[in-house]
């Protein structure tokens, strides 16, 4: 078989690859989407004999209704966005990673370990940790990446299952060498120097990560638009037969491209360590890789689209947590509405069973 | 292919998917409810109404790592919140699922915007972010349950469930027909192994071939992982199983389905296993939460370490099963008035780690609670290692 073979299969379940912030068809899709979950979530609430539209108003107002709420939804914004990121250049290319939540844990090690072992000068410490994240995502994500440009073994598949692998391997370190020492026996990492930690730009949980995501979009539809590589990455996406035969080096692309996407998870990793947590623990990320592919896949891939997305479940997951404290109701309710949004997203997704001529 | 990128049937078909999925977690729901609404019937009305309670409303908050209806450790700390709701002019919230990280930081942030003035983070790993809110909110009092330190608002308390799970450990040792005792263990900290200790040393007190076998399994609340290690340990010989989880219930389940005896954990978990069950350390929360509640509302409370026995009723043993005979019976009820009175220490030296080396040294006094909670071994007996 060939890459070009390989790719054409790979079309199957791609992404629009028309309109440039938001895919062509996006609005009425999100929308669509969205309407559909909240209104079966509307008929879970009734059942619970709670006034679905009165729960819409506590969430809106616990998340978008007070300052701390907004402020706590771009903290969310940040780990939400860059995996949506990490699943969105490489969705470009034909790709699809499911390996966010992998890539950020070991970007967070990485992070970790720079901070914590490498005896660098306080000044150095960010910097360090910066590169160590984006490395240790890329580098993780470069070994799904191998698999499937050298050993054409599917990298949804392989990212995903890397994703446990990825929790085991921080796990092994906060449990064993790099435990605190003066803890209670109780698995995480040493606390972090201040000089580590993300300087905040708003309260003080909102770290300047938050520019991450920014830069990232931005940057996402800049090289898209406007590079070479950027419309050949586009090509590739596209028609990876055609691709091949105009002479772009399919392999490469979707090698870079995914290791660009592992490395802007593992980002999002060091942004949660160095960000808002303070030291390295086990279950660092609250399911983050996977709320990123999913507003990835949501947001059309596209800047704009994953902005808003992100922006949604950053509201959920905030306002979800008056649905206990205001109303009472049981811990996992909002669980249930993430699930809704996810099938139905999935359930509306346009799907190709053809490559286009 | 048209411009509008949906498909009628396609949409038909989500619509009917998420619809079948709101309803089955609809089922789910109710089920939920009506076992909460049981726990709650069944909780002790320890409402005393002193003086001390003003009469603006007291706002009060309740962190819980897993489900209130866990069948373990959240439950028992949620039926010491039912009480403390039972107090004239309380309100209390809840938060189920917080996670041990900087999510609590939020959900105690959001929790304290809602009017609360008391907080409790009833998990371990709750300590730290609630340390740290408490630097912002002075006029907070944060109320955890486990820690090992305190901060200026942020006091602790925590009961001497070992004590009770030395006297299961009569119990399993007296029941065990391999001499091998199991232990399913969610994380190495001191009051876990100061629990693992305690039953070994009780069942050893009966049985001097008893061993007890430690796994960890690095969750408050993994029953998928519970139940493999209950299966790991049977194949092993085990025929005594004892949990320290969050949530025994499937550990107690796998055991019975393996024909094992079980000593539950947090809450009595006898209808789970109607052959094996033996008895369980449990916890009765409601007396301490209301009168740290009324403390902190009449300005009389302290941050301090309170640290309960069984003696104080705090920590209590569940209901014998029929697997423990009359006679043990009486043997743990002796030596529960032993312990009561104090004629007996359970970790009164000589004391032995793993390694044979004496910790406690012969004719020593048993330690005081504070320098017990920095255990760091296991004892003699004790098959297994502590991670690191």
């Amino acid at each position: 078989m060939t890459v070009a073979t390989q790719a054409r299969a790979r079309l199957r379940g791609q992404p629009p690859r028309s309109g440039w912030l938001v895919g062509r068809g996006a609005v009425l899709r999100f929308g669509m989407a969205v309407t559909v979950a909240m209104v079966a979530f509307g008929l879970v609430l009734l059942s619970e004999s709670t006034n679905p539209l009165g729960t819409l108003r506590v969430m809106w107002d616990a998340s978008v209704g007070t300052e701390f709420g907004r402020t706590e939804v771009l903290v969310k914004v940040i780990p939400f966005g860059l995996c949506a990121l990490a699943v969105a250049v490489p969705a470009r290319v034909g790709l699809i990673n499911v390996g966010g939540e992998g890539q950020f844990y070991v970007g967070a090690w990485a992070a970790a370990g720079a901070v914590l072992y490498s005896g660098l000068p306080g000044w150095a410490l960010l910097p360090a940790a910066f590169v160590a994240g984006a490395t240790g995502g890329g580098a993780w994500a470069a070994l799904v990446a191998v698999l499937r440009v050298k050993g054409k073994v599917n990298e949804a598949v392989s990212s995903l299952l890397l994703n446990f692998v990825a929790i085991q391997f921080v796990n092994y370190f906060v449990y064993g060498p790099w435990k605190d020492p003066r803890g209670p026996n109780w698995p995480f990492s040493p606390k972090f120097p201040d000089a580590a930690m993300l300087p905040t730009v708003y309260g003080d949980r909102l770290s300047i990560a938050i520019a991450f995501v920014a830069v990232g979009l931005v940057a996402m539809f800049l090289v898209l638009r406007y590079t070479r590589i950027g419309y050949h990455a586009r090509v590739v996406g596209g028609n990876a037969v055609a691709a091949e035969r105009s002479g772009i080096p399919v392999g490469r692309y979707l090698f870079w491209a995914l290791v660009s996407g592992g490395a802007i998870a593992g980002l999002a990793g060091m942004a949660e360590v160095t960000g808002i947590q303070g030291r390295l623990r086990p279950g660092i990320s609250v399911n983050y890789g996977y709320i990123g592919f999913l507003a990835a896949w949501l947001g059309g891939h596209r800047p704009l689209g994953i902005l808003f997305a992100c922006l949604l479940f950053g509201a959920i997951s905030v306002g979800g947590d008056s649905l206990q404290l205001a109303l009472g109701l049981p811990g996992s309710t909002v669980n249930i509405l993430m699930a809704l949004i996810l099938f139905a997203v999935l359930a509306g997704r346009k799907n190709r069973t053809q490559v286009r001529a | 292919m048209g411009i509008l990128p949906l498909h009628a049937g396609r949409w038909l078909l989500c619509l009917a998917t998420v619809l079948a999925i709101g309803l089955l977690a609809v089922a789910c729901g109710s089920d939920d409810e009506s076992e909460t609404t049981d726990g709650a019937a069944t909780s002790p009305a320890a409402g005393s109404a002193s003086g001390a309670a003003s009469a603006k409303t007291t706002v009060i908050g309740f962190l819980y790592v897993g489900a209130v209806d866990d069948g373990g450790y959240n439950q028992a700390a949620y039926q010491g919140q039912l009480a403390v709701e039972k107090l004239p002019n309380v309100k209390a919230i809840k938060a189920e699922n917080v996670p041990e990280s900087a999510e609590a930081e939020r959900v105690m942030e959001q929790m304290i915007q809602q009017g609360a003035t008391i907080i409790f983070p009833t998990s371990f790993g709750h300590l730290d972010p609630a340390i740290k809110v408490g630097e912002k909110y002075p006029n907070v009092t944060f109320l955890h349950q486990g820690g090992l330190k305190t901060a200026k608002n942020v006091g602790t308390y925590f009961g001497a469930s070992w004590e009770a799970n030395y006297l299961a450990g009569i119990a399993a040792g007296k029941a065990t027909k391999s001499n091998k005792l199991g232990y399913v263990v969610a994380f190495p900290i001191s009051q876990t192994l100061l629990n693992i200790n305690a039953f070994e040393l009780g069942a050893k007190s009966v049985n001097a071939a008893a061993t007890t076998t430690v796994v960890f399994t690095a969750n408050w609340c993994d029953p998928a992982k519970i139940s493999e290690s209950v299966k790991n340990l049977k194949a092993q010989g085990v025929d005594v199983l004892n949990q320290h989880q969050d949530c025994p219930g499937a550990g107690i389940q796998a055991a019975e389905k393996a024909g094992m005896f079980s000593v539950g954990y947090h809450v009595d978990g006898s209808k789970l296993a109607p052959n094996g069950w033996l008895t369980a350390a449990t916890w009765d929360w409601a007396k301490l939460f209301v009168d740290l509640v009324n403390q902190v509302r009449g300005g009389t409370y302290k941050v301090s370490q309170v640290r309960l026995s069984m003696a104080d009723g705090a920590v209590k043993l569940a209901p014998f099963g029929k697997a423990v005979p009359k006679d043990v019976r009486d043997q743990i009820a002796a030596t529960q008035a032993k312990l009561l009175s104090g004629q007996l220490q359970i970790f009164a030296g000589p004391i032995k780690d793993q390694s044979g080396a004496e910790r406690i040294a012969a004719g020593a006094k048993q330690p005081e609670v504070t320098s017990l909670e920095q255990m760091n071994y296991l004892v003699e007996g004790v098959i297994g290692k502590i991670p690191n």
